[in-house]
């Protein structure tokens, strides 16, 4: 039952895929918890089939969160193809999207796969700094470098000024909306917020619900969080409050909810079905046309079954609240690999991060998955459908690329604090005041800690 | 023990060792050994990791031996700041107080009548403890579907009988924690019957019968003779509901990961330990907090049990 903001969410049919390696690792793990922190490390260690301590070898490891049935199958056609081309074999240990993130610390800490997949930005950043991830600077400046933008460098490089990952895909977040009904209504795409209330207004006039909205799990909210704030507050504010740098008790925070309290909220799913449903609970009404608009990431095709309504889907970039940021930030969460800090063998793991990091290793992962778009700006676009192709023009225009609340804060904080604030100021919309105060309090402890 | 034995008694015990063969001490020594390892490794160990640590700030990735002591800390922090803190354990009170009250009356009720042979008393049993057996991760699933809005079970009930306009999130609206109970309670009840119902087996007819001869009635029968009886399954019952209403945690995890009026203070515990950059810490102080709240309630039953059973 379990869904997450998993940036390639599927239904998820096949479930678990557990190797005996993860089988160990998830036994050593349960049995240890946090009380004993030694348990942890003894299923790990010297399973390597790999002899050479120094590279060159035939085979590497690569722990994967790719667990769902659709990616599953497209990360094992693009190994294929790696080790048809470069004689490399893999030795892929799959562990379940949750669990691999739930576990990661563990993970790391107990000697890891030679390449393990990760996201982007803070979540990066933050193992990086702790010594966790392989210097990967040699690859960026040999192979990576002009094959990528700024801005996917930029959500690769660690605290240090080093780079520590190789982007794979990722996929925008955007308002989502169907071509037929805006034609069939006479809607214009809005670009400002004024437009885009009056949009709003419009369609409830038309008996239409103009924002589908739904946050059980907690994580779609911090979505239009993160969308408001970056257009009201800006990219920079955006990063230095994530850092915690900015204090959360600031008017610009509490601007931000005022705003989404006042000039959103209203059009939204209501509130009080909004918190017990997800988002596959409420797409159906977008998908019937009782809803006018949803905001989401891409993932949100997954709801549309019929190949012909699949077509009908486009979307705008969030409005703009601020003139002077306009439209120049979005969410786009990127998914790629890091690289174990110290790996049996840190040649054949950099090929492999190195055909990750590719144009040719990532189109033949979106020929069997083409819910994302490629991260390699070198990557063949002429086989995408229309929404891949509209959201390479979107993350190729905007001049900043975040990765989502979650992803760009200290994991801790996103999760302990932020998902049941963000659902209190839901259900108290007035009381901006004390719910920003708590949240500053709390992360005044966790990022002093 | 062997320090505190009178002389004329060593002699004795020395007898009854000398009697038992190098095999029988081996399988005495594995006997007491390795439970005795299990317990000491997997509880007392992990406990006093816990407790150690919840002075700690430790992430779970630092290296032990830079292990940063924070003193009260995080209790501190728990108490003072920590917002779902207080719904916690407000909501683990609720529960507390629920679950010894509903589920336990009527398990005592549907119990007492089954024990009467009633036909087809076999079937009723299993019927009502079925959902026993089913994980409460499961319980949390099948009732999601009873409680869903537009789809659910209950509502659809509502509006083809009562209000045709019905629209309830049973789960995400006010009141929630109420609607979980009851699914909670669905489980409970089942199994606190069977205990119940092992305990009226063992109740003497002969009492009953005798009390009837003297013109009770049911009531009166009930109340001074057979409720009496029961009273070493009432301790266990006891235990038991307070046991299940401390660490209550699949169900509301399964139903929306335990926010939203569904905090609980073992899913708090969940949400700081494990996930990334864990705040093990801070966690660990959670979960000692836990551990004092269930002492409380579990100690003055295991000095009675253990007073009794020790020997004079």
């Amino acid at each position: 039952m379990a869904r997450r903001p998993s940036p390639l969410y599927l239904p998820r049919t096949s479930g678990l895929s557990l190797s005996r390696r993860s089988v160990l690792r998830g036994l050593a793990i349960g049995g240890g918890l946090a009380a004993v922190p030694g348990l942890a490390a003894c299923g790990e260690r010297g399973e390597s089939s790999d002899d050479s301590s120094s590279g060159g070898g035939t085979t590497t490891s690569l722990g994967s969160n790719f667990s769902d049935e659709v990616p599953k199958a497209a990360l094992a056609a693009s190994i294929a193809a790696f080790t048809e081309s470069e004689g490399i074999d893999v030795d892929v240990n799959t562990v379940e999207h949750e669990q691999f993130q739930e576990q990661i610390t563990r993970y790391l800490g107990s000697g890891p796969d030679d390449v393990w997949s990760w996201f982007a930005g803070y979540r990066m950043r933050y193992f990086a700094a702790q010594g966790f991830a392989g210097d990967l600077t040699g690859l960026w400046s040999d192979t990576l470098d002009d094959q990528y933008t700024d801005a996917f460098k930029q959500a690769s490089t660690g605290d240090d000024g080093n780079q520590y990952f190789v982007p794979f895909y990722n996929y925008p977040w955007a308002v989502f909306y169907r071509k037929s009904l805006f034609e069939e209504k006479g809607y214009d795409i809005p670009t400002t917020l004024d437009d885009f209330e009056a949009l709003c207004k419009e369609m409830e006039s038309d008996g239409l619900q103009p924002l589908a909205f739904a946050d059980q799990e907690g994580w779609p909210a911090m979505g239009t969080f993160d969308a408001i704030n970056f257009r009201q507050n800006g990219y920079d504010f955006h990063v230095a409050l994530m850092a915690g740098e900015e204090s959360w008790d600031s008017d610009e925070v509490k601007g931000v909810f005022e705003t989404w309290r006042d000039r959103i909220m209203p059009y939204q799913t209501p509130v009080d079905e909004a918190l017990g449903l997800d988002w596959l609970d409420v797409a159906p009404e977008f998908v019937q046309k009782k809803a006018g608009m949803f905001y989401l990431g891409m993932f949100v095709g997954q709801a549309f079954t019929k190949e012909e309504d699949r077509e009908d889907l486009d979307f705008f970039p969030f409005p703009e609240i601020t003139p002077e940021y306009g439209q120049d930030t979005i969410d786009a969460p990127i998914d790629g690999f890091a690289m174990a800090a110290d790996p049996d063998d840190q040649e054949t793991a950099e090929k492999l991060l190195a055909w990750f990091g590719s144009a040719a290793g990532q189109e033949a992962y979106l020929a069997e998955d083409p819910n994302n778009v490629a991260a390699n700006s070198d990557a063949d676009t002429s086989n995408y459908n229309n929404l891949q192709k509209k959201a390479v023009e979107l993350i190729g225009s905007v001049d900043n690329i975040t990765q989502f609340l979650d992803r760009d804060t200290d994991p801790s904080f996103a999760s302990t604090v932020m998902i049941s604030s963000i659902q209190d100021f839901l259900k108290a919309p007035d009381d901006i005041d004390s719910i920003c105060a708590s949240i500053q309090e709390q992360a005044a402890a966790i990022f002093d800690s | 023990m062997a320090t505190t034995t009178s002389a004329p008694a060593r002699p004795e015990r020395r007898r009854r060792l000398r009697r038992l063969t190098r095999a029988d001490k081996i399988v005495l020594a594995v006997f007491i050994g390795v439970p005795t390892f299990l317990h000491v490794f997997l509880i007392w160990v992990p406990t006093v990791g816990s407790v150690v640590l919840s002075f700690s700030s430790w992430d779970g990735i630092s290296p032990l031996d830079q292990l940063e002591w924070v003193a009260s800390q995080n209790y501190e922090q728990i108490f003072t700041i920590y917002p779902d803190f207080w719904p916690a354990v407000r909501n683990n009170v609720i529960w507390l107080v629920f679950f010894l009250i509903v589920p336990t009356t009527i398990a005592l009720l549907l119990a007492y009548l089954l024990d009467k042979n009633l036909t087809g008393t076999r079937f009723y049993q299993s019927a009502i403890f079925v959902p026993v057996v089913l994980s409460a991760a499961l319980v949390g699933f099948i009732w999601e579907l009873i409680y869903k809005d537009e789809t659910g079970l209950l509502n659809n009930v509502i509006r083809s009988t009562v209000n045709s306009d019905f629209h309830r999130q049973w789960l995400a609206e006010s009141g929630n924690l109420y609607a979980v109970l009851i699914a909670a309670s669905w489980r409970h009840i089942g199994y606190v019957m069977i205990l119940f119902l092992a305990g009226l087996k063992s109740v003497d007819p002969a009492q009953r019968e005798a009390a009837a001869l003297d013109g009770a009635n049911e009531w009166q029968i009930f109340r001074h003779v057979i409720f009496p009886a029961l009273a070493p399954v009432n301790v266990v019952v006891l235990v038991v509901t307070v046991i299940e209403s401390l660490r209550a945690f699949d169900i509301v995890f399964v139903i929306n990961k335990g926010r939203n009026g569904l905090e609980l203070v073992s899913v708090l515990i969940y949400d700081n330990v494990v996930g990334e950059a864990s705040r093990i810490g801070y966690g660990s102080a959670l979960a000692v907090i836990l551990l004092i709240i269930t002492m409380i309630a579990v100690l003055p039953y295991l000095y009675r049990t253990f007073r009794e059973e020790l020997p004079q």
